[in-house]
């Protein structure tokens, strides 16, 4: 019996996007798709997360900053990755400050297309990354609680 | 009855088994409640467990070793005060191991070394300075109405307490609302989302360190609510010291809700402010009497 899906605590990101992704990051939290049903809490802080939302691409000021948080959350953690930007750098890319999609930088366990992503879709995108959230911890509990 | 020391510690078992499942329906049927009022449908009324089953099935981090020290004294303490009051013990050793709990907790978030958990336990500080004179008061009406410090004695005098001490009473519904850490007097930490201080005392806390936080907090809760009760202590009628604990946890939900965190100041200031004017008044008026 694992709890982690029961109870996903999620930190939101925002790194370099138009802030359309944020707005729907936001709207899964109202009343009318009220995550917390899932027991989902948006914690704003690293070291209680189970799931990093991340919105817009990265940039050369965001890397270190979504390293850091990446770093400091405890394991098993997932990454979703939000938007097109998240995905790939969407239409920023070519900017020359740019770096690209999440992935640059940690690894992506999943990713939610759309620009601006709809609230249903990042809903979908959290409850498929539970399910590889569940995957990590049962391998962290067969090993002894150390990770991979 | 109350008497006989099988009894006294048969209460303090059934506290340390069966306090952290009450808590934990009490702060679950809170966030439905809660999730209601915002037109929410809100998490099931066992989330508290599953958040707490989950914090210690995540990776140990700690920022330095003292804090799981600090920690896991600040969970004992909270567990004897809670076992030292349900099993009739000195209301005044109640409140000082109270007060211990809560050093040890704040040790523990100035041993992680981070800015906000550091401003989290100097507002931890502040909220046990504005809450302690009103628990001595308390500590004192109690003495004055039954002539003993001992819960047991409290519980098994005739009559009810709060018809002698009712400002007493409103001055620690009051404090309650620092102590449960609710909305306005939510400054040290907060269970709501996002704070100006991250998480506060507990941002440096996670996994099973943050689990123990949190247990202590429901062993807390069903303290704190146990000192409601006293006040309609009735060894006849114990249901309507529950039904008053009701009421009282209802209006807390209800001020959570409808107010916005204040600066310390005004905390500080109106506690102290409650405190002297419900304390003066009625300690006043019995000592005339």
């Amino acid at each position: 019996m694992s709890y982690i899906t029961k109870s996903p605590w999620v930190i939101h990101y925002d790194g370099s996007s138009c802030n359309g992704c944020d707005i729907e990051v936001l709207a899964c939290l109202t009343p009318l798709y009220d995550l917390e049903r899932f027991g989902i809490v948006n914690t704003g802080n690293p070291k209680h997360a189970d799931v990093f939302l991340i919105t817009g691409g990265i940039n050369e000021q965001s890397r270190a900053v979504v390293k850091n948080t990446y770093d400091q959350m405890p394991d098993p953690k997932v990454v979703v990755a939000v938007g097109i930007c998240a995905a790939t750098g969407g239409v920023f890319r070519e900017c020359y400050n740019i770096m690209g999609g999440v992935n640059e930088v940690i690894p992506v366990d999943v990713y939610v297309p759309g620009c601006a992503a709809r609230p249903e879709s990042i809903i979908d995108g959290v409850v498929r990354a539970l399910g590889i959230l569940e995957e990590k911890r049962a391998k962290m509990a067969e090993n002894g609680g150390d990770k991979k | 009855m109350i008497t006989g020391i099988p009894f006294e510690i048969l209460f303090a078992i059934g506290f340390v088994i069966l306090a952290p499942f009450i808590g934990a329906f009490i702060v679950g049927i809170d966030r439905k409640v809660t999730a209601r009022k915002q037109g929410r449908v809100g998490p099931p009324v066992l989330q508290p467990l599953y958040d707490i089953f989950k914090l210690f099935e995540k990776e140990k981090v700690v920022v330095t070793n003292e804090v799981n020290f600090y920690i896991l004294s600040h969970l004992i303490f909270v567990v004897f005060t809670g076992a030292l009051f349900f099993s009739g013990g000195d209301i005044l050793l109640v409140i000082f191991a109270l007060t211990l709990a809560h050093v040890f907790l704040i040790l523990g978030a100035y041993a992680a070394v981070s800015p906000y958990s550091h401003v989290g336990a100097g507002r931890e500080l502040l909220q046990l300075m504005a809450v302690e004179p009103m628990l001595i008061i308390a500590a004192a009406g109690f003495y004055m109405v039954t002539e003993s410090f001992a819960v047991k004695d409290i519980v098994l005098s005739p009559g009810l307490p709060v018809m002698t001490i009712p400002l007493i009473f409103v001055g620690i519904v009051f404090v309650l609302t620092i102590k449960l850490r609710k909305s306005p007097f939510d400054l040290a930490t907060s269970h709501h989302a996002h704070q100006e201080l991250v998480e506060g005392l507990t941002t440096e806390f996670a996994g099973p360190t943050l689990g123990m936080v949190e247990i202590a907090h429901l062993y807390e809760t069903v303290f704190l609510l146990g000192i409601v009760w006293l006040f309609f202590a009735s060894a006849s009628m114990p249901w309507i010291g529950v039904l008053a604990v009701i009421i009282v946890y209802f209006l807390e939900i209800l001020v959570d809700n409808t107010t916005t965190r204040v600066r310390w100041q005004v905390m500080l200031r109106s506690a102290w402010l409650v405190a002297l004017v419900a304390g003066a008044v009625n300690l006043g008026v019995l000592a005339l009497m």
